[in-house]
């Protein structure tokens, strides 16, 4: 998260985190990613590590997870490296989380491209949820964020919830998702504009029309 | 218009699987080998002749970036390929559209590349946040692995090669070379001083290329179809075809592959449907990503969409990531947003680059109420220029130059401001 966070109180995260080793599954996850990294040079992997310890206390507490000190320890105790020198990732890369999150990572995107076509209405629509920059809703629901630019321009306004994008967004798509999410539905991921498939241009490709219907193969033209 | 036989990224839009099965029935990984046995110098020539400028924004000739690369690597300083995909300047969303629709080309491209510059193995940064391209792209190199693409005698070629996977985590300043190296050896993303350059110390002080995903993935049509091919569309120093990305105030904003050098009115109203309520209704634009300076609406309507087309409007193509603005548009917010963005991307390590970015960005939050002095306005610009050139890397620059541009064409609008707000007074006598 951008902002300083409130890192939790030490001696209450240890009692709860102390103990915290990867699930069988995620250990082998992790060998797999130390092989990577020529050898000697494990260090690489502290990226993707602290990611999958990330995920892994997001799945134990149902939330999108976020990194306590104890867990950042442990990593670094698996790369053998210093523990500072992990913790130093894990502040200078914003999607590591230093702070508890809610169920739903709300990430909203607010750069130019987006603020040009209208991320003011998609963060209405969040605050009139209830959502507040940089905190998570009561019921531990949400958790809202403004971040920097997703990569996603020509499908603005966009944003990224867990693992998925909703692009094209105005303020009654953006409440559709949030109540959605809510109920416990899956919306539909990806662009809301329904004119759009990805990133063509609205209403239909203006160049390449043969694909949309079938694998065309375009070397016969050469 | 581009005909569309001469587009090489023909699943752009996804219409189609991007599986193996399906890239090479659209015609990637055909006969590979024969490209690769051409011979790595042949294969660089090629690439050079072809005027292949890199698509990651500062436009290196990408051939010769390749012939920097030892010709015969020490067994234990391997060379390396990083692929940058972190893409994160805003307006740019190119390579995404590459990596998940059309990620074979990528991969190919990686072997070819990395082959023709003599390295062990390529890693592909893609940035954290592309969460589901990246689980497309693991699969794609898996699905290379499976079918004896990549490893060891990959393609048949004789020749061993791997392609990793590395995602980032939300840091702009990783699209950097030297901060993408710093990052994928588990550090902070803070860039390095130049020289040593990656060429002769880069990932884990290997000789290193970094190249951008699309100047990748471009490779391999480029040797099938031959320099002479690719080097027929756009004018002479900006070859070839280019993935242009319209977001903004356009009808329809999208990502669509042109020839280099197209005006900015026909990619509009070819691709776009034209500007929201006109070409009358144009305000400015930046046509490249984030980090150039905005043209004013007269200026670019018939510009040429290329690096010395718009280097000579004091803008640049960048990532060719154009961002149009109306004149519904409050333009000093625009830039101010992007001052933001570039405060928040700051890496810390360069101090006019750590205090420069925050105080230009509260100044421009000042002079979009209209809070200020018109003096301000010079005083801003003199900071910028003191930013600009006085850090490692890029970031000062790209930090500074939006600014100026704002103050070289929106001068009168930032004085009406401070005027209206009543602040004329002090700085007028």
């Amino acid at each position: 998260m951008a902002d300083a966070p409130n890192i939790p109180d030490e001696a209450e995260v240890r009692a709860r985190w102390g103990a915290f080793a990867w699930t069988p599954e995620n250990a082998e996850k992790a060998k797999q990613v130390i092989a990577r990294y020529p050898a000697g040079r494990q260090r690489s992997a502290v990226m993707p590590l602290l990611d999958l310890a990330q995920r892994q206390v997001g799945a134990e507490t149902n939330t999108q997870g976020w990194l306590p000190v104890p867990v950042i320890e442990y990593v670094a105790a698996a790369l053998d490296m210093p523990f500072i020198r992990a913790y130093e990732v894990a502040t200078f890369y914003t999607m590591y989380n230093l702070a508890p999150v809610g169920r739903y990572h709300v990430q909203l995107c607010g750069t130019t491209p987006c603020l040009l076509r209208g991320s003011d209405d998609v963060m209405a629509a969040c605050k009139n949820r209830g959502m507040v920059k940089g905190r998570t809703t009561p019921d531990g629901l949400f958790t809202l964020t403004e971040v920097e630019c997703i990569g996603n321009c020509t499908n603005a306004p966009v944003v990224q919830i867990n693992d998925d994008n909703y692009e094209d967004l105005d303020y009654d798509s953006m409440t559709r998702i949030l109540d959605a999410l809510a109920a416990g539905e899956q919306p539909k991921t990806g662009t809301q504009n329904p004119q759009r498939r990805t990133s063509e241009p609205e209403g239909g490709p203006t160049t390449l029309k043969e694909m949309v219907d079938a694998n065309h193969d375009y070397r016969k033209d050469w | 218009m581009l005909a569309d036989k001469d587009r090489i990224f023909t699943n752009l839009y996804g219409f189609q699987p991007w599986n193996l099965k399906a890239a090479q029935a659209r015609g990637d990984w055909d006969k590979t080998k024969d490209l690769m046995s051409r011979g790595q110098d042949a294969i660089i020539e090629e690439v050079k002749a072809s005027g292949l400028r890199g698509r990651g924004g500062a436009g290196f000739p990408t051939g010769l970036k390749w012939s920097f690369m030892p010709k015969e690597p020490r067994a234990d300083r391997p060379s390396f390929l990083v692929i940058n995909a972190d893409e994160s300047e805003p307006g740019s969303c190119k390579d995404r559209e590459i990596i998940r629709h059309d990620p074979h080309k990528l991969i190919e491209g990686a072997l070819i590349a990395g082959y023709a510059m003599r390295a062990r193995a390529a890693y592909i940064y893609i940035r954290g946040e592309f969460i589901r391209e990246a689980e497309t792209l693991f699969a794609a190199v898996q699905e290379a692995y499976d079918a004896g693409l990549l490893g060891k005698n990959a393609a048949k070629s004789g020749y061993d090669f791997d392609v990793f996977v590395h995602r980032g985590a939300g840091a702009y300043i990783c699209g950097e070379e030297t901060a993408m190296i710093e990052s994928l050896e588990g550090k902070k993303g803070q860039p390095r001083l130049k020289p040593p350059f990656p060429a002769g110390a880069g990932l884990y002080g290997c000789p290193t290329t970094v190249n951008n995903v699309e100047s990748i993935a471009v490779v391999p049509t480029i040797l099938r179809r031959g320099a002479a091919w690719f080097s027929s569309f756009g004018r002479e120093n900006n070859k070839g075809t280019k993935l242009f990305q319209i977001s903004g105030h356009v009808n329809k904003p999208c990502v669509v592959e042109e020839e280099m050098g197209i005006s900015f009115r026909e990619l509009i109203d070819t691709h776009c449907g034209g500007i929201r309520g006109g070409w009358d209704n144009l305000l400015a634009v930046i046509p490249g990503g984030s980090s150039v300076p905005l043209v004013p609406a007269a200026q670019i309507m018939d510009a040429p969409m290329d690096f010395d087309g718009l280097k000579e409007l004091g803008s640049g193509l960048g990532t060719a990531a154009a961002i149009v603005m109306d004149k519904s548009t409050d333009v000093v917010q625009a830039i101010s947003r992007i001052s933001y963005f570039y405060k928040h991307e700051s890496c810390g390590q360069c101090t006019p680059c750590r205090e420069g970015t925050g105080w230009m960005w509260r100044v421009m939050e000042r002079l979009r109420t209209g809070d200020a002095d018109i003096g301000e306005i010079d005083t801003l610009f003199d900071v910028t220029k003191q930013v600009e050139g006085h850090t490692i890397c890029a970031l000062g620059d790209a930090a500074a130059w939006p600014i100026q541009g704002l103050i070289r064409h929106f001068r009168p609008e930032l004085e009406r401001r401070i005027r209206e707000n009543g602040g004329a007074l002090e700085a007028a006598e």
